[in-house]
């Protein structure tokens, strides 16, 4: 298990300084460590908050997108039609609902298509893990310094929980 | 008043602001009236302009931002109008032109006629709410929106009426985000 606190640090270190999202229990204790900043406003949509990002980024900031699973169905229009085409970054923070199948019903579907959707956009990703932490990062801070979309798929019990 | 006829009063009056537009129409009636490296022109992502908008403002304080929305387009986002009145960013001026269908797919009724999309913005929380109908009341609202803090919403009724002579934006995605970048340093 990574530390939400200490994870939320590194990404600040690593120059990320705008946050935004729609919660999901897997990624809450992640987003208690960022309700009480200023640099995190709660999105009312995944898509809205692809747009949010996009307009952050544009004006000089380097932005985080917490999403669960459900919501790349929400966003997938605007990553191709947005992000993609235009070559704006954004770090997604996305949580695995339904791995291994082992979920609520309305997750089993996505749980199985995460990894294919994102292959099939041609979105770079990779699932993190307590081993691979620092090694994503960097990874991730070339693709998004390329100018595209950088996916962490986050399993449950990946991070501490608090609801 | 028409849409172009909308453009030609408000462009003039941008100065060297950043202004995000939806996709469609508002992105070539715009591009045909003047083209700005300010300009952000979205030719997909419908509904995302309110939100690019909102980011950009949060991200500049420092600068006022101006977004060119159409009624279809904030209908498609509404939630993003409670994103931008819980933010309360001071420097982000909507501006939305109203012709009541989604024109550039064929100019199909859309709820905006049933649905007064300023008394929504004033619910919500925007500072400041205005309609128009003609080119006298555009300017002179326009004009006060940039001059008194926002965020501020301001409803352009026009008539549907695009030409389709109007040229389409000739600039690449990745050069329109340079432009723009480049107009924010
Ligand atoms: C997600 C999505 N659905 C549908 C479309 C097709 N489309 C492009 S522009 C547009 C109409 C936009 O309407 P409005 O904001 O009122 O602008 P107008 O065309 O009237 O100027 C539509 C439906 C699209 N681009 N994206
Ligand atoms: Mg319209």
């Amino acid at each position: 298990m990574l530390s939400s606190e200490r994870f939320i640090e590194r990404l600040k270190e690593e120059g990320f300084s705008f946050f935004t999202g729609v919660p999901c229990s897997l990624l809450s204790g992640l987003i208690s460590c960022l309700e009480s900043r200023p640099d995190y406003l709660p999105a009312v949509r995944e898509d809205a908050a692809v747009g949010l990002c996009a307009g952050a980024y544009m004006a000089g900031r380097l932005p985080v997108l917490l999403m669960q699973n459900s919501g790349l169905g929400y966003s997938l229009n605007a990553f191709t039609s947005l992000n993609l085409i235009y070559k704006i970054p954004v770090l997604v923070i996305m949580s695995w609902r339904g791995h291994l199948g082992k979920d609520a019903p309305e997750h089993i579907i996505m749980g199985e298509i995460n990894e294919d959707l994102l292959k099939t956009a041609d979105m770079e990703y990779a699932v993190l893990s307590d081993e691979n932490c620092e090694e994503v990062l960097a990874r991730a801070r070339t693709v998004i310094g390329e100018g595209l979309p950088f996916t962490l798929l986050v399993k449950k019990g990946q991070f501490d929980e608090r609801h | 008043m028409k849409g172009t006829e909308a453009f030609r009063v408000i462009v003039p009056l941008l100065g060297d602001r950043p202004v995000v537009h939806a996709n469609g129409y508002i992105c070539r009636e715009s591009f045909q009236v003047q083209d700005r490296e300010a300009n952000f022109y979205m030719i997909g992502s419908m509904g995302l302009a309110s939100s690019i908008g909102l980011g950009v403002a949060l991200g500049r304080p420092d600068r006022q931002v101006v977004v060119f929305d159409g009624d279809g387009n904030v209908l498609m986002a509404m939630g993003t109008l409670a994103m931008i009145a819980a933010a309360q960013p001071k420097n982000l001026v909507h501006v939305v032109f109203d012709n009541q269908v989604y024109e550039s797919t064929g100019s199909q009724r859309s709820l905006s006629g049933e649905i007064p999309l300023d008394e929504v913005a004033r619910s919500v929380g925007y500072r400041h709410t205005e309609r128009v109908a003609n080119e006298e009341e555009l300017a002179a609202a326009f004009q006060r929106m940039l001059a008194e803090p926002g965020p501020s919403f301001l409803l352009v009724k026009v008539e549907p009426g695009f030409d389709p002579a109007t040229g389409r934006v000739t600039h690449s995605p990745e050069e329109i985000r340079d432009r723009f970048m480049r107009a924010l340093k």
